[in-house]
């Protein structure tokens, strides 16, 4: 992770994105998010957040407004230089796990660092060591479909974290899996959280959002609230409102 | 789950080359080593073998007609280029020609051989002689059925010159070409029904005795067709005049053409425009052009296979890229750039191509195979039609890939998180 403590990895500044065909999907975010934070974007369909996510993964551009990504301003950079940008810098977990089909699990990790300039070897020496950080050691050679749902998306976990991001970006991780898996999969996200990675998950569960240290709300295109528990501890959840509108939930 | 293993999201110890770029430095994407574009365009192969298969065989069968029409072409080229080879090119034969004047078919001079063999680079020299008589199984047969077949005076030389071989029987010798002995071509024995020496034929006015029977003369055909008797017997029992119709010689390579100006002058000094000098390797030469040319509908019909392939491969192509939307957007979340999407499927069309190039060469050559064996020919596979063949399949690849790879490379990054 980054050497410095509480550098901003999201500076978002006033950011709207409008489709073509007229459709406002943000309407002027603003939203800084620090190294090693770990934050829930809650929001129902429709408000908004995939086109956030969007916006902070770098896969879209804003219409307007400011972006920067581990410290470099998006507008200034090329899409060839995007890529590079999430190749180094963004680790993305989707609802849909996104494995390749017919191959080991440690090659799908292994694929995270393939546009990482890494030699090949030590691509599968570090997939093999983020499979082993996973819980999934045991299931190197396994295939996507001899995986259970919650072990698939440990898997897809490895991949996003096995180049070591200086951002996590989870989009519905628990939306595919059963409870007690969404249960394990928020777990290992709580201790990567702890272990200093800044992870935002995408939800439009207020279960899951209300487990997160921070959760910022969104609706209509618009962050109505961005709340932080004092600590992580989930016996003892007081929760500190900071924003205008308050708690929606 | 368990977490035993000190913060940070893992100690990757052996990567000293993995550093973070200084904020500020513009992020640039790593490229891909050749293996690791190799290893990704064939990744959507390995999943799908049968539609690889498929798709690749239309390529296979275009590529497996083009070298089979030329190896098959080349290896019958081959065959007669060796025949030639066997006989020789250094053959001249001279003949009497029509009078320019008077328009009769002019002599030879008697000693016509002699004066050949005294040209500079002449080698050996054999002369045939035309009778006017004709050859028939007995004397029951009128005389107005010669079947084709010309009897001849010929010298002894002339089975030397030739290069021809007995077939069975022997050649006519010093004593037998004074007497009513004859040796027939393989054409004529046949049309008489001669099958083995000793049988009695009947020429002119008398019964002849057939000593030998030839084997094919590729080099001259109208001796395969003769009845050859002794210089001295034709002039005894057949009315010969002794002046030969027809002078073989063979010359060294190198004379060849020299001795071609010379034979005239020297055969009529006064009108050497009446003598005719032909060379029959030309026509075997002709004859090797001709057969040994492409089938060019053929050929045809393999490009014609080929672009059918080629369009099977574009079709394949974007096919895969309507399915793996997906895969594409994920790669450029993981961080593949524009080009590294479209490199990942032009390679897989290349490979995809160049995999029914390898096994449609590999066809056709065996085809050529098959057939060189069943018609004894050499088996005969030009490298410049292998070379060409692989390099219309690469060529094939590329154009077949590209507008499927470009609309790959097009698609929107954010098309995995749209995924369900």
């Amino acid at each position: 992770m980054s050497t410095l403590q509480n550098q901003a990895v999201i500076e978002l500044e006033k950011v709207t994105k409008v489709y073509p065909g007229g459709v406002t999907a943000l309407g002027g975010v603003d939203l800084v998010v620090r190294t090693g934070e770990l934050v829930g974007i809650v929001g129902p369909s429709g408000s908004g957040k995939s086109t956030l996510l969007h916006i902070i993964g770098t896969l879209d551009r804003p219409s307007s407004g400011s972006v920067a990504i581990a410290g470099h301003d998006v507008a200034t950079l090329s899409d060839r230089e995007l890529s590079g940008l999430r190749a180094q810098h963004v680790g993305f977990v989707f609802q849909a796990f996104h494995l390749v089909p017919g191959v080991s699990a440690r090659d799908n990790v292994a694929e995270g660092l393939l546009y990482s300039g890494l030699s090949r070897a030590t691509r599968r020496r570090a997939a093999v060591a983020a499979l082993e950080r996973v819980g999934l050691g045991d299931r190197l050679n396994h295939r996507p479909h001899e995986l259970s749902g919650g072990q698939k998306q440990r898997v897809a976990i490895a991949r996003a974290v096995v180049g070591e991001p200086d951002l996590l970006l989870a989009d519905e991780p628990t939306g595919a899996l059963d409870s007690a898996s969404g249960e394990a999969v928020m777990d290992l996200l709580h201790d990567l959280g702890r272990e200093g990675a800044t992870i935002v998950v995408i939800t439009h569960d207020g279960e899951i959002a209300r487990q997160l240290p921070r959760q910022v709300r969104v609706r209509d295109g618009l962050v109505v609230a961005d709340t932080r528990l004092e600590s992580t501890a989930q016996a003892t959840r007081r929760t500190v409102t900071t924003a205008v509108l308050g708690d929606p939930a | 789950m368990s977490v035993t293993l000190p913060p940070g999201i893992q100690p990757i110890g052996e990567q000293p080359e993995r550093k973070r770029p200084a904020s500020g430095g513009r992020p640039r994407p790593a490229r891909l080593s050749p293996a690791d574009i190799l290893h990704v365009g064939s990744a959507g192969l390995r999943t799908r073998p049968l539609r690889v298969a498929l798709s690749s065989f239309g390529i296979a069968i275009g590529i497996a007609t083009m070298i089979a029409v030329v190896g098959i072409s080349a290896s019958t080229q081959a065959k007669l280029a060796h025949q030639l080879d066997a006989l020789g090119t250094n053959l001249l034969v001279a003949s009497p020609g029509q009078s320019l004047f008077s328009g009769d078919t002019v002599k030879l001079p008697a000693d016509a051989a002699g004066r050949v063999s005294r040209i500079d680079g002449v080698e050996q020299v054999g002369a045939t002689g035309s009778t006017d008589q004709t050859a028939r199984r007995s004397e029951k047969i009128p005389a107005e059925e010669n079947s084709g077949i010309a009897v001849q005076a010929a010298g002894p030389q002339l089975l030397t010159v030739l290069r021809a071989q007995m077939g069975s029987g022997r050649w006519l010798n010093a004593a037998t070409a004074r007497y009513p002995a004859v040796v027939l071509g393989d054409v004529s024995a046949r049309r008489l029904g001669v099958v083995a020496p000793g049988e009695q034929i009947w020429i002119g006015h008398r019964s002849f005795t057939v000593i030998g029977i030839l084997a094919p003369v590729p080099l001259a055909p109208e001796i395969e067709r003769s009845a050859l008797v002794g210089w001295s017997a034709a002039q005894t029992w057949l009315g010969f005049d002794g002046h030969p119709t027809s002078v073989y010689e063979r010359s060294s390579d190198s004379t060849v053409d020299s001795v071609r100006n010379l034979i005239p002058r020297t055969l009529d000094p006064q009108a050497p425009q009446d003598v005719e000098v032909s060379d029959p390797s030309a026509a075997l030469q002709a004859k090797a052009a001709t057969e040994g040319a492409f089938n060019t509908l053929l050929l045809g019909l393999g490009a014609i296979a080929l672009l059918v392939g080629g369009i099977g491969v574009a079709n394949t192509m974007i096919i895969s890229v309507l399915e793996r939307r997906f895969e594409i957007g994920l790669r450029r979340a993981l961080g593949a750039t524009r080009g590294q999407i479209r490199i990942q499927f032009v390679t897989e069309s290349l490979l995809l191509s160049g995999l029914g190039g390898v096994t449609g060469v590999a066809l056709g050559a065996a085809a050529t195979g098959i057939y060189a064996h069943s018609s004894a020919l050499p088996w005969v596979v030009p490298s410049w039609a292998i070379g060409g063949g692989l390099g219309a399949t690469l060529l094939i690849g590329t154009i077949a890939g590209l507008y499927p790879a470009v609309r790959a490379a097009r698609l929107s990054p954010t098309l995995a998180l749209h995924a369900t």
